[in-house]
């Protein structure tokens, strides 16, 4: 701003400006021309590259950054427990959290805090990473899909129901009791493998 | 300052540089003038020093003598000839401190990441400058149940607990409420409440606050925020007239939560728990948005801003109007009202005081209070301190922390004339002269004070015919200073701003047309009214009996005064237009609405009980709301006058401008007191006060505070008890000829004549159950 500020300040005029004589290289000859033209012919022989995208979709690689995924324990409840980590470590200020206090009728992480609010802007994001390297419980990482086009500004801003990973076999939705016996710690070192049927509220 | 202390300096070397400080003076406070920063934990500079984290470790050498290992800073006071070698310069020193952060972090959880506290946490900070990268230990940490609640607003996890000792200290030495102490030994040594009482004190935010590690930490602020999210305003606190400082903290446009700030001269770097944790009431799903104006049908509909400021000049303009304005108005917003009242409505028709009130305390305000300057300096320099109709740990916290920090440094005596004792005079050891209520004036004229001494003089002193009259005859057979200390935080602004109907701003009274000249030559007036204007109480007698017909109401709860029945009487008769945050008992009589800012979305000032501005910013930019000052230029340009006040700053400036009356005061008429009331078997005299926690408007929401409230009960003395066959817990009913109520009965040290209630708590909303508050005669059954 400020040096934007000055510049006009200095009262630059366009017509005060010197300008001077610069060589250009004139047309190429006849073998400048038939060189380039090779490289394009050449190419009719090799394999085709490009791929006719959206029809045909290439694999990226494997550690591509792509959109975010919000990660559950094998019992389904949520890894996340709102400690804004993420939202500190982000150079872009994309993501907002809020935390909430697990009670026992709401359970939705182990431990004492969940992450109630969960959004990331997506015209924003500049998918660095550092989000994930500083999630203290591996709850945030990213997926390979790239698809995050969109016609307004809203739709790209990410919930935590979008960002949520899906349930897998063994996991049961969120809100749950935590399993048996298991404290956050356990659940943390992996001990937790699935949900135990005493964690089934709605059966 | 008037005197020059005259204090020993003494010289000493630290880290190689040389520092002169005052005799006493701790070694890490002069390291601190050096700037060099010691770690610490327990360290607090306004708590006796206790040297229990050990984290402060240095070398230290006197005349050439070092002491055999390192010393903790924060106990040892400096004297000549000491070398000290602090962690910079000395590698002992370094080590040692490094090794008590191992230790201390040895059963500090890893729990950062949920911790209220990370961010901004000491703990946190000085790890990483002075603890080790990597951590040695492998055993099992101890482990506590975490969090347990010490009390509805607070929470207690063990677990973080660095056993510094700094709100145990607070409580103790501070705020004299020794509910938390340090339990059982070695590693088990924890905080802890005595199971049967919990951490039911005023002031248990102060050791959230001074908490060094996340281990207290409050209920409405868990998991609500990072340091890093929040935008931080300095702030006044709106709650009461002590003035604190604040901090306000705002996450997109919501107050999340707010500490007390750092000023000196008032709040030290303490506030009371109602001024930290009262804020809700702002963010209340109920606020008013748009202007309501009442339609031909009778029912109030929205309407916009034009429409609702033409039918608001329009009725003001058709009848005789009045002003009410409560006392939580900034100064600005006050002398808004006040030049409204006087250039608008050409009438002295305004009273700030929303409350029962008296022309004895309107005498009184105009010839002793206003323009007035006793701070809590005098109080820091009395001899002694007589308070008359004021509790101050009820009504204002910070003058409470102020007396006990005499009390406690020099057995300052502080003298109570009252019915009951309250636990706040117990804590401070005061003298309790027994009165029935209604018969203070005797007892205060029969005080014998000194020109050190101050009367400190509640909004209560009102309620008793005389009082204020004896208080203005002992000050000046004494010489001893008033202080007169409102409940609420607009009040002493009101009375500056001229809000009041025999004054003018700046003190000038409304009798004096060499005063009122002045005011109309500031103002561009050609005269302004000559009549002293009427108070609240016969303002809404005048409406009910037709005299006015139109009222400018802001900030007023009616139920609040002596006579709420002739109030909402009023209020339905005449026509009204009110300027509120949320709907209320004026509103839905109101024929006019207008939505009005909050204090944290407007910036402005409140002058606290000595009469010194407490200036604040808006805390939230965003909000759309005007106040009321911009509301009052508003309808005045659609009346056809102008104010001159189209922001704060403009009025600030013009307030500024009036300067001091040096003209003569206006002189007080005696009062005298009213004969003691005959009584009989089941007859007592009512007396009550409002409890710091209660069902206060600026409260609404708050249910952990409410947690934290005092029990509602009725206190009668132990000669009525035996002689009703009452004891503690039994039903009284309590009945006037408007209502009644029924309390638990608590046995205590009052007048035989007296029965005492808390005046708005849940359960016992005497002006609106009774219709009384002090003084009058009650009927009183054992149920």
């Amino acid at each position: 701003m400020s040096e934007i500020e000055s510049f006009k300040n200095n009262d630059v005029d366009i017509k005060k400006v010197e300008f001077s004589q610069v060589d250009q290289p004139g047309s190429a000859g006849f073998y400048g021309q038939a060189k380039g033209f090779w490289v394009t012919f050449s190419k009719i022989f090799k394999k085709t590259l490009t791929v006719e995208y959206p029809e045909v979709k290439a694999p990226t690689q494997e550690r591509f950054h792509g959109r975010h995924q919000l990660n559950r324990h094998p019992d389904g409840l949520e890894k996340c427990i709102g400690c804004e980590l993420c939202a500190w470590a982000c150079p872009a200020d994309a993501i907002y959290v809020e935390g909430a206090d697990n009670t026992e009728e709401n359970r939705m992480s182990p431990g004492e805090r969940y992450g109630k609010v969960y959004q990331i802007n997506y015209l924003r994001c500049v998918f660095c990473g550092l989000c994930i390297e500083a999630c203290p419980t591996r709850a945030l990482t990213m997926t390979n899909e790239y698809e995050l086009a969109d016609d307004s500004r809203e739709k790209l801003i990410f919930e935590k129901e979008d960002l949520l990973g899906p349930l897998r076999a063994g996991m049961l939705m969120p809100p749950h009791p935590m399993y048996p016996d298991m404290n956050d710690t356990n659940y943390y070192k992996g001990e937790v493998t699935q949900a135990h049927p005493s964690q089934d509220v709605n059966k | 300052m008037t005197t020059t202390e005259i204090v020993d300096m003494i010289t000493v070397i630290i880290d190689g540089f040389e520092v002169s400080v005052p005799k006493g003076t701790l070694v890490i406070r002069a390291a601190e003038q050096l700037g060099i920063q010691i770690p610490r934990f327990c360290d607090h500079p306004l708590l006796d020093p206790v040297g229990a984290c050990r984290q402060c470790l240095v070398d230290i050498e006197i005349n050439g003598r070092a002491f055999p290992k390192p010393q903790a800073s924060c106990t040892i006071p400096v004297e000549p000839g000491m070398i000290v070698k602090t962690q910079l310069t000395s590698v002992v020193a370094d080590k040692a401190q490094k090794g008590v952060m191992e230790l201390l972090l040895i059963n500090h959880p890893l729990d950062c990441p949920v911790c209220d506290k990370g961010g901004e946490c000491p703990l946190q900070n000085q790890a990483m400058s002075t603890g080790r990268s990597q951590t040695r230990f492998e055993g099992v940490k101890r482990t506590f149940e975490k969090p347990i609640n010490i009390s509805s607003q607070v929470l207690l996890d063990r677990e973080r607990c660095v056993l510094c000792a700094r709100c145990t200290r607070f409580s103790a030495q501070i705020a004299s409420d020794p509910f938390i102490t340090l339990n059982e030994r070695g590693a088990l040594q924890q905080v802890g409440i005595y199971e049967k009482a919990p951490f039911k004190s005023y002031f248990s935010g102060n050791a959230v606050q001074i908490c060094p590690v996340g281990a207290l930490t409050g209920a409405s602020y868990r998991f609500r925020a990072r340091p890093f999210d929040l935008v931080s305003t300095p702030s006044a606190c709106e709650h009461c007239a002590s003035g604190c400082d604040m901090r306000t903290d705002v996450r997109r446009g919501k107050t999340l939560r707010r500490l007390a700030g750092d000023d000196a001269s008032v709040n030290e770097e303490w506030n009371c728990d109602k001024g930290r944790w009262a804020f809700k009431y702002v963010t209340a799903v109920d606020r008013l948005t748009h202007p309501l104006v009442r339609n031909d049908a009778g029912d109030l509909v929205e309407a916009s801003w034009p429409e609702a400021l033409a039918a608001a000049a329009k009725g003001l303009k058709a009848a005789s109007a009045a002003v009410l304005v409560g006392g939580r108005a900034t100064h600005e917003d006050a002398y808004g009202y006040s030049k409204f009242a006087r250039i608008a409505l050409s009438t002295n028709d305004i009273d700030f005081r929303s409350r029962i009130s008296s022309d004895e305390e309107r005498d009184f305000l105009a010839a002793r209070v206003v323009g007035s300057s006793t701070t809590y300096r005098d109080i820091d320099r009395a001899d002694q301190v007589l308070l008359v109709g004021f509790e101050p740990e009820e009504e204002s916290p910070i003058v409470f922390l102020r007396l006990n920090k005499q009390f406690r440094k020099r057995a300052l005596k502080v003298t109570t004339i009252s019915s009951k004792l309250s636990i706040g005079v117990e804590k401070l050891n005061g003298e309790f002269v027994k009165v029935a209520p209604g018969q203070e004036a005797a007892s205060v004229s029969a005080q014998a004070l000194t020109a050190q001494s101050i009367i400190l003089v509640g909004e209560r002193a009102s309620e008793s015919a005389g009082v204020l009259t004896a208080v203005a005859a002992l000050s000046d057979s004494t010489g001893a200073k008033i202080a007169w200390i409102p409940r609420r935080a607009g009040e002493r602004g009101a009375l500056e701003a001229g809000a009041i109907g025999n004054l003018l701003p700046g003190g000038r009274p409304v009798a004096d047309s060499a005063a009122r000249v002045d005011i109309a030559t500031l103002w561009g007036a050609s005269s302004l009214p000559s009549t002293i204007g009427r108070s609240s109480d016969e303002i809404y007698a005048a409406v009910n009996s037709g005299a006015i017909g139109a009222l400018l109401v802001g900030g007023v709860d009616p139920l609040d005064g002596a006579n709420g029945e002739s109030a909402l009487a009023a209020l339905e008769k005449a026509f009204v237009v009110c300027l509120e945050i949320a709907p209320s008992e004026v509103t839905s009589r109101a024929d006019v609405v207008l939505p009005v800012a909050a204090v944290t979305e407007k910036s402005g000032s409140f002058l606290n009980w000595e009469g010194r501005a407490r200036k604040f910013d808006a805390a939230v930019h965003d909000s759309l709301n005007r106040s009321d000052l911009r509301i009052l230029s508003m309808i005045a340009e659609e009346m056809g006058t102008s104010l001159n006040l189209s922001t704060v700053t403009s009025a600030a400036k013009e307030i500024a401008s009036i300067g001091a009356w040096d003209g003569a005061r206006v002189q007080m008429q005696q009062y005298s007191s009213t004969q003691s009331p005959a009584l009989n078997g089941d007859r007592f005299i009512l007396t009550s006060w409002r409890r710091l926690l209660d069902l206060g408007t600026l409260q609404k929401g708050e249910e952990n505070l409410a947690g934290t409230a005092r029990q509602t009960v009725a206190v009668i003395s132990p000669s009525r008890a035996l002689s009703m066959g009452v004891s503690d817990g039994d039903l009284l009913k309590i009945s006037t000829v408007q209502g009644s109520v029924t309390l638990a009965a608590l046995v205590e040290d009052i007048h035989d004549d007296a029965i005492w209630a808390p005046r708005n708590s849940r359960g016992s909303q005497l002006l609106v159950n009774l219709g009384a508050a002090h003084g009058a005669v009650v009927t009183v059954v054992k149920i």
